[in-house]
């Protein structure tokens, strides 16, 4: 485990995606040791420049944008995290069952999933957001985004248990009386999980982007404050027509950062996983 | 053998997945838990419009009778399928009374041209720059290169467009920020129009591609590295072929077919990507359309921009399938 990390953070940009994620976690922890109610408005005067008692200045809703930015990257990660969870769930089952059982199994669940893949999946998550719009919140739109984004990672995990069915250890283990479940979870699994959690940071960093498109077009709950809410507020308020910077690029440059550690971090993490890139990246070829 | 290992089953994809996908459109409102119907009506209401009890039924009924929803499920979805291959979408909400079909129409044109645009020059500068970083990795321009497209790889369409919005429109002021042509002018062949349509287009253009190209030309670096390690490369050379004719001529061109699949899968994405950038630049297609209609909730323009869009890549998905035997021998000959 140690070596591991001492190799990772060799690699700049896991170092970079590290830190930012650490700063950034540590601003969702300030949230709860806000002064602050987020939902309320009008708690302090609207409009002020940065200043020692408010870090980034206040928006035209009277809200402290420090401290509304912390509440956002809280409720930004707590929806990805659920919908990258339960898509990782929902992808590591169709890739298992459809990679080992092979056969009608596997054509109809791929068909499924291709059919994920062509069709343009925004709209639909916008039909559904849009008839659910009342009762969003944080765990409904994780799940709603869950629910749609699995299918390009089944795909990845069912070809790795199609190679891994065909290695000499299957056979053996086959061979030798071990069931089903059992061969799968304890033989094929361990080979799943870096994978897992590798298409787990792309697929976070997605449903945060979907969160942020879906509340652009003011489909999310507008009373949570998340990235895309927080922005959305600003545009609302024309913060770029009035030059109101603070307001509207802190939730873009938050969520720009977020996106390039979420993804440097699984950059990092597959190469290492890989050993072919990782000996054209020391140099070795 | 061709068209029964290659044609047919794809053939009978593209009709199931329409199938499906259609069948996915017409099922969600009825499904969730509000009706379009209660929806609409609750948003006049929340409007300040007194309505009496009488004109509530009479509308309730009118609006039933629009979205499809009177008689049985398998009655309304018997006529759902009838009246989309009549493309007929029922009447919008939210110009009403025109046909959704007609909105469509007039939006389509601006999506399809920024959508082909776009999709054609990202994968062709994708491919070539990728496949030249990818052959010559080694080098400190393709290093910087690929330093470059990690910053931009991961920002998602609509927070790039934006910021491309902020720095062209508000601080250097160099090209419109809204609209497809300049206001109050009317579409005409002359060099003056198409030159405002293409200043128009440009910002939009111009964030889809190079977010396009960012994800084209990573994946075509990494199938030109493993290309690269394979024998025949290592032939050529020892045979003293030039190295750009290796490049260009072996190995890249090897490297575009798997991108050639690639494109067919994620023409969803990149529709989705584009009708955001409309959006944000307020963009007279389809995306914008949409967006107008989730504002005043028009559920039947909604459902036609949504069943037309799977119906639309679907078909494309088909024809880039189709015309892949075309330029990969292995399949024609197979």
């Amino acid at each position: 485990m140690g070596s591991t990390l001492k190799e990772l953070f060799r690699d700049y940009r896991f170092f970079f995606a590290f830190t930012v994620l650490c700063f950034l976690l540590a601003l969702a922890l300030l949230s709860f040791l806000s002064p602050y109610d987020p939902t309320i408005w009008f708690y302090v005067p609207r409009d002020l420049p940065a200043s020692s008692q408010h870090l980034l200045g206040t928006c035209s809703r009277g809200q402290d944008i420090f401290w509304q930015a912390t509440f956002a990257i809280r409720n930004s990660l707590i929806i990805s995290v659920i919908a990258g969870v339960v898509s990782r769930v929902i992808a590591v089952s169709v890739g298992l069952v459809a990679g080992y059982r092979g056969g009608m199994m596997d054509r109809f669940l791929m068909f499924i999933s291709d059919g994920f893949l062509v069709i343009p999946l925004f709209l639909i998550i916008v039909m559904l957001a849009m008839l659910i719009r009342d009762r969003m919140t944080i765990v409904t739109t994780g799940l709603l985004l869950a629910v749609f984004g699995w299918a390009w990672d089944a795909r990845v995990i069912r070809s790795q248990v199609l190679s891994l069915r065909e290695r000499e250890f299957t056979k053996t283990a086959i061979l030798s009386g071990t069931g089903t479940l059992e061969l799968v979870f304890k033989e094929y699994l361990p080979y799943i999980t870096p994978l897992a959690f590798s298409t787990l940071i792309n697929n976070m960093s997605w449903a945060i982007g979907m969160e942020m498109t879906l509340s652009i077009v003011g489909l999310t709950n507008m009373d949570i404050p998340t990235l895309g809410t927080t922005l959305k507020w600003a545009l609302n308020y024309q913060a770029i027509l009035l030059k109101r910077w603070n307001w509207l690029l802190t939730p873009v440059v938050l969520s720009v950062l977020l996106f390039i550690a979420l993804y440097w971090l699984s950059v990092s993490i597959s190469e290492y996983l890989d050993p072919r890139s990782r000996v054209q990246r020391v140099g070795g070829e | 053998m061709f068209i029964r290992t290659y044609l047919v089953p794809r053939l009978l994809q593209y009709i199931l997945v329409i199938f499906l996908g259609i069948t996915i459109v017409f099922f969600i409102p009825r499904l969730a838990p509000t009706n379009p119907v209660e929806r609409t009506i609750s948003e006049i209401r929340s409007r300040g419009t007194y309505l009496d009890p009488a004109h509530i039924q009479q509308m309730v009924d009118d609006l039933t009778e629009m979205y499809g929803l009177s008689g049985s499920w398998l009655q309304q979805y018997r006529d759902f399928w009838v009246r989309l291959s009549g493309g007929d979408f029922g009447i919008s909400f939210f110009q009403f009374p025109t046909p959704v079909i007609v909105l469509i129409k007039n939006a389509l044109p601006w999506t399809v041209g920024l959508l082909f645009t776009t999709t054609v020059f990202s994968w062709v500068f994708g491919n070539i720059f990728g496949g030249m970083a990818g052959y010559a990795h080694n080098r400190r321009w393709s290093k910087a290169l690929d330093v470059i497209v990690m910053f931009i790889r991961p920002i998602p369409y609509y927070v790039f467009a934006l910021s491309l919005l902020i720095l062209f429109g508000y601080v250097f002021r160099r090209f419109p920020i809204a609209g497809g042509a300049s206001i109050g002018r009317t579409p005409s062949f002359t060099l003056s129009y198409i030159l405002d349509v293409l200043r128009h287009a440009f910002l939009p253009a111009l964030s889809m591609v190079v977010l396009g190209a960012a994800s084209w030309f990573q994946t075509t670096k990494l199938i030109v590295q493993n290309v690269n390690s394979e024998d025949f490369v290592q032939y050529a050379q020892l045979g003293g072929i030039t190295e750009g004719k290796i490049m260009f001529r072996y190995v890249i061109r090897n490297a575009m077919l798997p991108q050639i699949t690639n494109l067919a899968l994620s023409l969803g994405q990149i529709l989705s990507g584009a009708l955001i950038t409309e959006v944000v630049f307020s963009y007279p297609g389809i995306g914008h359309l949409l967006f107008s209609a989730i504002l005043t909730g028009d559920y039947n323009l909604i459902m036609g921009i949504i069943a037309l869009s799977i119906v639309g890549i679907t078909t494309l998905v088909l024809l880039v399938d189709l015309i892949y035997p075309l330029f990969d021998p292995r399949i024609r000959y197979r």
